[in-house]
């Protein structure tokens, strides 16, 4: 039961860590982009067909990314390229996602594919309570601890990492110095699409695995949320992230006890706790002064 | 070869009013790419999409039935939006407003309830979005928390909570166990303008909304705060503007229309609650507000436009086949070459001749 619960903790959670993470690059980069939903909805649909039709996981994910970061470059080529409004610009990104994935996934509705396989080493697998949660995951777990894992190392341990911080913090500075600015801005918005599309190809390829329109139901911003409650630090996301997978599990579970409680209370449990802790995430801070990177969500224009 | 983005000395007046017209060019080239694609022939589907709504008098009045909701609900986020406050759970205060007026229609179902029903519907509707979008500009002001985030989140949750009472408390006992409310009374039904026809008078109450909102924003000190709140936050703080209350003052008027429009679609052409009273209104209408200009006029204009989108998509998908989808892809495409062509108001594109390269500080 535990372990079964634990199991289904992860897989809720995976998701979540994978697009939180992206955007967490972005953000990190000055650059705010609410169009997380719309990529992984896409990410969804695009990774599900090229599974469909390849029977291949790997070409699945890839074709998640690769939709995920072309929907990011149409964000990067508005926001960073023609200086729009970011909060429009991603609200129109989730808009046209929603529609595409929609387009796209229409013919795949119904349709199963084989689920991404698990690892399985002899022994360590088989162990008792942890063989399966630490050693027979899903290479898409794997990936999203490594990603953080290789997010914190960058941000903080690497003269790269350190220039994108500074540009989030101070872009007129850091194009003073001769930083370019827009192109570093470019690719963590090119990253950020590509981690989304993966979180929603995990989703069509391994969480369900099939693809209904839809199916991220808010994830996408659940995970923006996510950012936030993690104070832009990257290790705190995953915290956070098992903490919202968490919470999506038990509902489901007391649902299944059967206490009584409309079905509808419990699953909007996920967006209520969502908005409750942005409340105290926010509230805490304000005494201290935000975390926020100092420039986010301002466009750039480079004076020459 | 590169081009950069140079800030005008002044904003382009000409631009300005040419800009929506541009992007709406620009859709259309784009989506006759995307029929091309699909395999069918685009100026058919085209034709299909925006010209045959227009040429046929029941198609006209669903075009002004469907740009009812979208017009109220976008004069009231171009409120927030102009204010540069970020409202974007239009579609759950929407719902809210239905169910908070639909729960009078319920509780005087059968009764002898006067023709006081729908007008107090009305105030109930407008009173419950109201209230519904206060909680997300309360956290805002009050703890800080991001009012982008909180709104859309509240979208999910009055979708569950609509959800629940149509299946449960609400349920229409003689209603063959289909989610919905019975059908309501005569008094709590918006009165149709024509005999017969779908075409309510909450067209009108939405042409008044239009008024009002460019009498108070061109005319009035609240709506030069809101403006000023919006493009100068510290000139607003000197000149002593309460830029907070200016916050849930936007939010509550944005809140109160949308739970407008949203009584007014369940008391109107929809005559009862049930789920997926919406197809996604609360969201199109943030693309009517840009493609408006956020001008109460230019809303009109813009709401009638993608009214116009929603019919000929169903007529598209019932005569030619196309995929409904379409009809959101197009909105998303058109929100896009809006804010795109927008820029180009305050930016001119410059060409530069040679490269520069910054050399890096240090590297």
């Amino acid at each position: 039961m535990l372990e079964a619960i634990t199991l289904a903790v992860i897989a809720a959670s995976t998701p979540l860590l994978l697009a939180a993470a992206g955007e967490l690059v972005v953000e990190r980069s000055g650059v705010l982009n609410l169009g997380v939903e719309g990529m992984m909805i896409v990410g969804a649909a695009c990774g599900f067909a090229a599974a469909y039709f390849t029977d291949s996981t790997l070409v699945g994910a890839l074709a998640g990314v690769l939709a995920g970061a072309l929907l990011a470059l149409v964000f990067a080529l508005l926001t960073l390229g023609l200086a729009v409004n970011q909060v429009a610009t991603g609200l129109a990104l989730t808009i046209l996602g929603i529609g595409l994935s929609g387009l796209i996934g229409a013919g795949f509705v119904g349709t199963r594919i084989t689920p991404a396989p698990q690892l399985a080493i002899p022994l360590l697998t088989g162990l008792p309570v942890i063989g399966r949660i630490l050693f027979g995951q899903d290479a898409f777990v794997y990936a999203s601890i490594a990603l953080v894992a290789g997010i914190w190392r960058f941000l903080y341990r690497s003269r790269a990492g350190l220039v994108l911080r500074a540009i989030g913090d101070n872009p007129g500075s850091a194009h003073a110095l001769g930083y370019p600015v827009l192109r570093v801005r470019s690719l963590a918005v090119l990253f950020g699409g590509a981690c989304a599309g993966l979180a929603g190809a995990y989703m069509s390829l391994a969480y369900t695995p099939f693809f209904v329109p839809g199916m991220t139901a808010g994830r996408g911003w659940i995970a923006l949320a996510l950012v936030v409650f993690a104070s832009w630090r990257p290790l705190r996301l995953v915290a956070g992230a098992y903490l919202f997978g968490a919470v999506s599990i038990l509902q489901l579970h007391a649902q299944g006890l059967g206490l009584g409680i409309p079905s509808q209370v419990m699953t909007s449990l996920p967006y209520l706790a969502t908005i409750v802790v942005l409340v105290l995430i926010s509230r805490a801070r304000g005494a201290a002064g935000s975390a926020a990177p100092a420039s986010l969500g301002t466009a750039f224009v480079p004076d020459r | 070869m590169r081009f950069a983005l140079e800030r005008r000395a002044e904003r382009s007046a000409l631009v300005a009013i040419a800009s929506p017209l541009i992007a709406v060019a620009l859709t259309l080239v784009t989506m006759a790419a995307l029929f091309g694609v699909l395999g069918k022939n685009p100026v058919t589907v085209l034709g299909v999409y925006f010209l045959d709504p227009l040429t046929d008098p029941f198609t006209l009045q669903e075009i002004a039935v469907k740009a009812t909701p979208l017009v109220m609900i976008a004069v009231g986020l171009a409120l927030c939006y102009i204010a540069n406050v970020w409202n974007i759970g239009a579609e759950g205060q929407f719902i809210i407003g239905a169910v908070a007026g639909s729960w009078l229609a319920v509780v005087t179902q059968g009764t002898d309830a006067g023709p006081w029903v729908l007008p107090v519907m009305l105030v109930l509707g407008a009173l419950g979005g109201a209230l519904y979008a206060l909680i997300p500009a309360i956290c805002r002001v009050r703890f800080g928390a991001s009012e982008i985030l909180v709104s859309l989140m509240l979208v999910y949750v009055a979708d569950l909570l609509m959800d629940f009472l149509v299946r449960g408390p609400w349920r229409d006992p003689h209603g063959l166990n289909f989610p919905t409310t019975a059908e309501f009374d005569p008094v709590a039904t918006v009165p149709a303008l024509i005999e017969g026809s779908r075409l309510h008078a909450g067209a009108i109450l939405a042409v008044l909304v239009v008024m009002l909102a460019s009498a108070v924003l061109g005319r009035t000190l609240r709506g030069f705060e809101i403006r000023v709140v919006g493009a100068a936050p510290k000139a607003a703080t000197f000149g002593g503007f309460n830029a907070n209350r200016l916050v849930l003052f936007c939010f509550a008027v944005s809140g109160a229309l949308a739970g407008l429009a949203g009584v007014i679609e369940v008391a109107g052409p929809i005559g009862h609650l049930q789920p997926g009273i919406s197809p996604g209104y609360g969201f199109t209408a943030i693309i009517v507000a840009f493609l408006g200009r956020l001008n109460p006029v230019g809303i009109l204009v813009a709401g009638l436009f993608l009214a116009l989108t929603f019919i000929g998509g169903e007529g598209a998908q019932i005569s030619l086949k196309v995929p409904l989808d379409l009809t959101k892809v197009f909105q998303g495409i058109l929100l896009f070459y809006v804010l795109a062509c927008d820029t180009l108001i305050v930016h001119r594109i410059r060409q530069i001749a040679t490269p520069r390269r910054p050399a890096p500080g240090h590297a």
